[in-house]
C-alpha cells in the first residue's frame, strides 16, 4: 500500500489495482469548513486531470481532480451526508472515491509525502 | 491574484497574525479571512455572543463647513439638513444614470459636521467624486486614518460598557464621538445589534485587546462577515449593487425619503425619477436553493419553463440558516416569495425558490 500526492492537493492510496482518493489535510485547511461534496457516479470513467468531485466551503467551490486514469468503483456516501468529515479526517475517513487504475505508470509522476510536504512548505 | 506585496496592510495586522489569521486580498487590502476556529464557528459565535471585526479597510470622510449639508444633499439622495444630530442614514452616491457608485452611512455630528463611511473597494473613486462635488460648496472633506472595528452580536453592548465606552442612549443607526478622535455608530453588517468604532491607530491595539479580554468576543474574519451579511440580506457593493444597478431595482428605495424622491437636487435625480415612473423590470430578491448545494454569485437563473429569469449576485452557505442562501435579481414578474426557479450550477439545474430577505431576523436595538 503506497500513498501518492498531487500538486493539486489530492492523495491517492494504491492497493494492487485499486486506489482510494481524497484531498490532503493541507487542502481542507485552506478550504475551511466544507458544506457540500458533489460526488461522481459509480462507473464513471475519469481521465487524469478531470474534475471528479466538487467540494464546497461556505465561501467557494473547488474541483478535486482525478490523479490518474480509471473508473470510479465506489464513493464515500458518508461525506456526502456529512461534508465536515472531510475537514476532520481528510486523509482518513474523509476519503472521496475509489477507482481502478487503467495506467499504473501514471503514478510515477506523483509525489511521495515528503516531497508533497516540502512543496507546500 | 493580486501580489501580496501590493496589498495595503492593516495597522493591527500583528494582532491578527498573533491570533492565527489566514490572510487574503480584498479591495486592495491584505485582510484576515478566517481565524483558527473557522468560518462556521466564527459566524455562529457572532450570532450567539459577539464577534470583533477589523474593518479598517473601510474609508471615513469627515465633512465640515456651512455648506456641508447642502453638499451631501447634492452628492446623495438624502436631505442632510433634515437629519438630527447623532442620526445615521444609509444612502448612496449615484451616477447621472442613478446607478449606485457606492453605498454609505452618513452620520450628522453637529450643525455643520458629518461623517461618511464608505466601502474599501470604492475609496479612491468615492474620494475623487466627493472632492469634485465639494469644490462647489463651502465645506471641507477630510479622509481620516483610523483603525475601524466592528463589535457585533447580542453581547456587544455589555462588552463595550465593560471597557468604559459611554454610549448611553445610543440606538440603532445613531452615532457619536465618545472620545477625541473617536467615532462610533450603533450599526453593522451582520443583522445583529452592534457597533462600529473608529479610533486613532495609536490607541487601537489596547482597545481591541480590552474588547477580547474576557473571552466573550472573538476575532471574526472576512469570510464570516460575508456569510453574516448575506443571511441578513445586506448588499455587497460590487456584487449585489453596482454602478449599473439603481436603487429601484435594488429594492433600496426605503433609503430615499419621499420628498427627496420628488424634489431632491441630488446627482442622478432625473434618471431615478424616470426609473420610478417606469417601474423596475427586475428586482433584487433572496434565493433559497433546495438541498445542500450552494449556488454562487454569477449563476444564471431560469424559469420552470426554461426561460432566462435572472442571475445570482451573492451566494454561499448560511451557517445560522444551516442551508445554502443566495441573493440576486429576477424579472419583476418572478420576484414573489415562493416562486420556483432553477439555478444553473456546473451544467446542472438546481431548484431554488424566491425567499424574503433577510434569511435571519434582524436584532437591532431601535430607539
Amino acid at each position: 500500500m503506497t500513498t501518492y500526492f498531487t500538486a493539486d492537493h489530492e492523495w491517492i492510496r494504491v492497493e494492487g489495482n485499486v486506489a482510494t482518493v481524497g484531498i490532503t489535510d493541507h487542502a481542507q485547511q485552506q478550504l475551511g469548513d466544507l458544506v457540500f461534496v458533489d460526488l461522481p457516479e459509480v462507473g464513471r470513467v475519469v481521465v487524469k486531470g478531470d474534475p471528479a468531485v466538487v467540494v464546497e466551503s461556505v465561501k467557494a467551490a473547488s474541483d478535486v481532480y482525478a490523479p490518474v486514469d480509471g473508473e470510479v468503483t465506489a464513493v464515500n456516501d458518508t461525506v456526502g451526508a456529512e461534508p465536515a468529515l472531510v475537514n476532520s479526517g481528510a486523509e482518513g475517513d474523509g476519503w472521496l472515491w475509489r477507482m481502478t487504475l487503467s495506467d499504473p505508470t501514471q503514478l510515477a509522476g506523483l509525489m511521495d509525502k515528503t516531497a508533497y510536504l516540502a512543496s507546500i512548505d | 491574484m493580486t501580489d501580496a506585496g501590493d496589498l495595503k496592510r492593516l495597522p493591527l495586522e500583528h494582532l491578527h497574525v498573533a491570533a492565527g489569521a489566514r490572510f487574503g486580498g480584498f479591495a486592495g487590502w491584505s485582510m484576515p479571512l478566517t481565524y483558527p476556529p473557522g468560518v462556521m464557528k466564527e459566524h455562529l459565535h457572532t450570532r450567539e455572543k459577539a464577534g470583533l471585526f477589523d474593518i479598517s479597510h473601510m474609508k471615513l470622510f469627515a465633512v465640515a463647513g456651512p455648506g456641508a449639508a447642502a453638499m451631501i444633499a447634492r452628492a446623495c439622495p438624502l436631505d442632510a439638513a433634515a437629519i438630527a444630530v447623532s442620526q445615521s442614514k444609509y444612502t448612496f452616491f449615484l451616477n447621472e444614470a442613478a446607478g449606485i457608485i457606492d453605498d454609505l452611512i452618513v452620520t450628522r455630528l453637529g450643525a455643520d459636521r458629518f461623517m461618511i463611511v464608505a466601502n474599501a473597494g470604492n475609496a479612491a473613486v468615492d474620494e475623487a467624486h466627493l472632492m469634485e462635488i465639494a469644490a462647489a460648496f463651502d465645506c471641507t472633506v477630510t479622509p481620516l486614518d483610523r483603525v475601524f472595528l466592528a463589535l457585533q452580536g447580542p453581547e456587544a453592548a455589555a462588552i463595550l460598557a465593560g471597557v468604559g465606552v459611554d454610549f448611553a442612549g445610543l440606538t440603532f443607526m445613531h452615532g457619536i464621538e465618545p472620545k477625541p478622535g473617536w467615532f462610533m455608530t450603533r450599526s453593522g453588517y451582520t443583522g445583529e445589534d452592534g457597533f462600529e468604532i473608529a479610533l486613532p491607530p495609536g490607541e487601537a491595539a489596547a482597545f481591541a485587546d480590552s474588547l477580547l479580554a474576557d473571552g466573550t468576543a472573538m476575532w471574526i474574519g472576512l469570510a464570516a462577515r460575508d456569510s453574516l451579511r448575506l443571511e441578513a440580506g445586506l448588499c455587497l457593493h460590487g456584487q449585489d449593487i453596482t454602478p449599473d444597478i439603481n436603487p429601484v431595482e435594488a429594492g433600496l428605495m426605503w433609503a430615499i425619503a419621499k420628498p427627496v424622491r420628488a424634489t431632491g437636487g441630488f446627482i442622478g435625480a432625473d434618471a431615478l425619477r424616470a426609473k420610478l415612473d417606469a417601474g423596475a423590470s427586475e428586482k433584487r430578491v433572496g434565493i433559497a436553493p433546495e438541498g445542500r448545494q450552494p449556488v454562487r454569485g454569477g449563476a444564471p437563473l431560469f424559469s420552470e419553463a426554461g426561460e432566462p429569469a435572472g442571475r445570482v449576485t451573492s451566494g454561499g452557505f448560511g451557517p445560522s440558516v444551516n442551508a445554502p442562501v443566495a441573493m440576486g435579481y429576477v424579472s419583476a414578474a418572478l420576484a414573489l416569495p415562493g416562486t420556483k426557479l432553477f439555478a444553473e450550477v456546473r451544467g446542472s439545474r438546481v431548484p431554488v425558490s424566491i425567499h424574503s430577505l433577510p434569511f435571519t431576523p434582524h436584532r437591532y436595538v431601535k430607539g
